[in-house]
């Protein structure tokens, strides 16, 4: 919205009917040159210093746990062998595909993987079935309400993870409040085994990851344009109708962006599930943390961490692309 | 219209489910038995027991120098990152450099933590460095990890920026730092600062990545937590949890209200220039409005 106008700031400059002094506009002509010639260096030292960091601390990391879960597992430290070996001139690769062969043999594996993939896309579509309306109604709120009704979306965000979810076990508990109620409220005869479940761990998830389903969802919601709701119901759509065919298909890019930022994080999650959840609830991060720290066995995790990778690649992408579409946007506009 | 009462009835429905476990939280902290779900009357034992144990407090303090190092790298890294991404237009390797900053965010931690944790031990293995895991390995990682987020912050606030008034600057002949400490950092200090201030609550918060890359050493605070957790719930993590939603909130709301004051005494500062230029300038043009937030 701005960079589309001119920049003030040279209007009167040009405006200006008379001349400037010519030794000025030259001294301008000169410091814009000089101004050209240090900015790309500036700007290169400010793109490399971020960009290196997370080279060496993000990237480089990846094909490290690529190569370590090619190798094999061994008694030493670092608990693997060597991939490269050099020996009498010559240099050996020894790429073991064991790992991998290990974790398509064992179901433990593939059961894990699969109940990952289903407690986080449940939890995201509850979620999104509590985030939407509650984002709806912050959006649709009085403008000097909305800000506030926002801040109370953000702050539990901001107050610790580890004791929201610690909150919940005094809850769930067998002896816990929530079946205290229950049972004083006459609904239930005998206290509700929910602690140490998947129950919990879908309710320590939706929980934990609602604010990050509502802030996107908000922030299209409400960019929306009332007039085409008006123009709806001007030609006659009922306002069921009219949110089906209007509201929801322009909210379409905060319903993708709030689904990715709880399903990601969501499938590879391994506090929630480690506290609240029981035996049933095997999850891939609970697997690749006891093949790393109970077992040893960095190789395994690391094939573990990679296959999880591999898993998640397409949201990521997906989660990419629709960001950058979104910068792109807010930078034409 | 009855839509909107059903939708504030879900809205107040979704606020209790997020409000309500905290709240008893704080409220059993207060309770004098040890039976963490049964009332005993009121006391405050726990936050005595608390102050007792050394064990928690050396991991608190630890956690404290911890968070604020980290948050502070992340500020710097993250500003730099947000300001390439906001402002230098369209280089070769853009949508590179932008996956890059924002795939930390996405990225589930078990993944984060091992890598980080397999490039530490690697490095160590080559170079001798960083010798054994511990808080050095730590702050780097949660420099790693926190940066994206401050990024995508000052990013934000830096696309709704006005260009021109950087611009005006170099025009009068100041050098791009001096314009970016004199002009730049002063409108962007609420979005800076609130970077940091979630870099250090996500790093005081990090269970999965320090449990990677902690050593025997040097046990953070939310590590010491979880595996007390798993031993059974006592009140005196209740107790602890009190404090540190306390402080959090407080922390919150102190820099929600600076903003909010910053955010009144620049639009004061906007009126009176714009008073002033008026004054000053008997153009026949009407002063410019302000650009169009």
């Amino acid at each position: 919205m701005i960079q589309a106008s001119p920049p003030p700031a040279a209007k009167p400059a040009a405006a200006t009917p008379v001349a400037a002094p010519p030794t000025l506009a030259a001294r301008g002509g000169f410091q814009r040159a000089l101004r050209h010639r240090l900015l790309p260096r500036g700007r290169s030292l400010v793109t490399v210093v971020p960009v290196f960091w997370l080279l060496l601390f993000f990237l480089v990391p990846f094909g490290i746990v690529l190569k370590i879960s090619l190798s094999e597992a061994a008694i030493a430290m670092p608990p693997y062998e060597p991939l490269f070996a050099w020996a009498e001139n010559v240099l050996t690769l020894r790429l073991n595909l064991g790992n991998y062969l290990f974790m398509l043999e064992d179901s433990l594996y593939a059961v894990a993987y699969l109940n990952s993939l289903k407690i986080a896309a449940l939890s995201t579509l509850m979620c999104l079935l509590l985030g939407y309306p509650m984002a709806y109604a912050i959006a649709r709120a009085a403008p000097e309400w909305r800000s506030p009704l926002l801040m109370l979306v953000i702050l539990p965000f901001w107050t610790s993870f580890l004791i929201r979810v610690y909150a919940w076990i005094g809850i769930l508990k067998q002896e816990g409040l929530l079946n205290q109620f229950l049972l004083w409220l006459g609904v239930i005869d005998a206290p509700l085994h929910i602690l140490y479940s998947e129950t919990a761990v879908y309710i320590g998830i939706v929980y934990s990851y609602l604010p990050f389903m509502i802030l996107p969802l908000y922030a299209t919601l409400e960019k929306l344009d009332l007039t085409l709701l008006e123009a709806a119901a001007d030609l006659g759509a009922r306002p069921w109708k009219a949110f089906v065919s209007v509201t929801l298909p322009l909210s379409l890019p905060g319903v993708i962006a709030g689904s990715l930022l709880v399903f990601i994080p969501a499938v590879g999650e391994f506090v929630i599930p480690s506290l609240l959840g029981g035996p049933d609830a095997l999850m891939i991060g609970t697997v690749l943390w006891n093949e790393f720290s109970a077992n040893r066995d960095w190789p395994v995790a690391s094939a573990v961490a990679i296959a999880l990778l591999l898993l998640l690649v397409v949201p990521i992408m997906i989660f990419q692309h629709q960001q950058g579409k979104q910068q792109a946007a807010e930078a034409r506009r | 219209m009855r839509r909107p009462n059903f939708l504030y009835m879900i809205l107040a429905l979704g606020f209790a489910f997020l409000y309500v476990p905290i709240l008893l939280l704080v409220i059993y902290s207060f309770n004098a038995s040890r039976l963490v779900t049964l009332w005993g009357g009121f006391s405050t034992q726990w936050y005595a027991s608390l102050l007792g144990n050394q064990q928690l407090l050396s991991a608190a303090w630890l956690s404290l120098q911890i968070a604020a190092l980290s948050a502070t790298g992340a500020t710097v890294l993250g500003t730099m990152a947000g300001m390439v991404m906001a402002r230098f237009g369209r280089f070769r390797g853009r949508a590179i450099v932008g996956a890059l900053v924002t795939a930390p965010l996405v990225m589930p931690e078990v993944i984060t933590g091992l890598s980080l944790l397999l490039l530490f031990v690697s490095l160590e293995d080559l170079i001798g460095w960083p010798e054994g895991r511990g808080m050095t390995t730590i702050t780097l990682a949660h420099v790693t990890f926190t940066m994206a987020f401050v990024a995508v912050i000052v990013q934000s606030r830096m696309a709704s920026l006005d260009e021109s008034i950087e611009e005006a600057a170099m025009d009068l002949g100041a050098r791009p730092a001096k314009v970016f400490f004199v002009i730049t950092l002063p409108i962007i200090a609420p979005a800076v600062v609130s970077g940091w201030l979630l870099a250090f609550t996500l790093s005081l918060d990090d269970v999965v990545i320090s449990n990677f890359v902690s050593g025997p050493g040097a046990t953070p605070l939310p590590i010491e937590i979880f595996s007390s957790i798993r031993l059974g719930v006592t009140p005196e993590i209740n107790a602890l949890a009190t404090i540190i939603v306390g402080l959090v909130s407080a922390g919150i709301l102190a820099a929600g209200l600076w903003s909010a004051r910053q955010e009144r005494q620049r639009r004061r500062d906007e009126q009176l220039a714009r008073q002033g230029a008026g004054e000053l300038m008997p153009i026949s043009s009407p002063p410019q409005d302000a650009p169009p937030h």
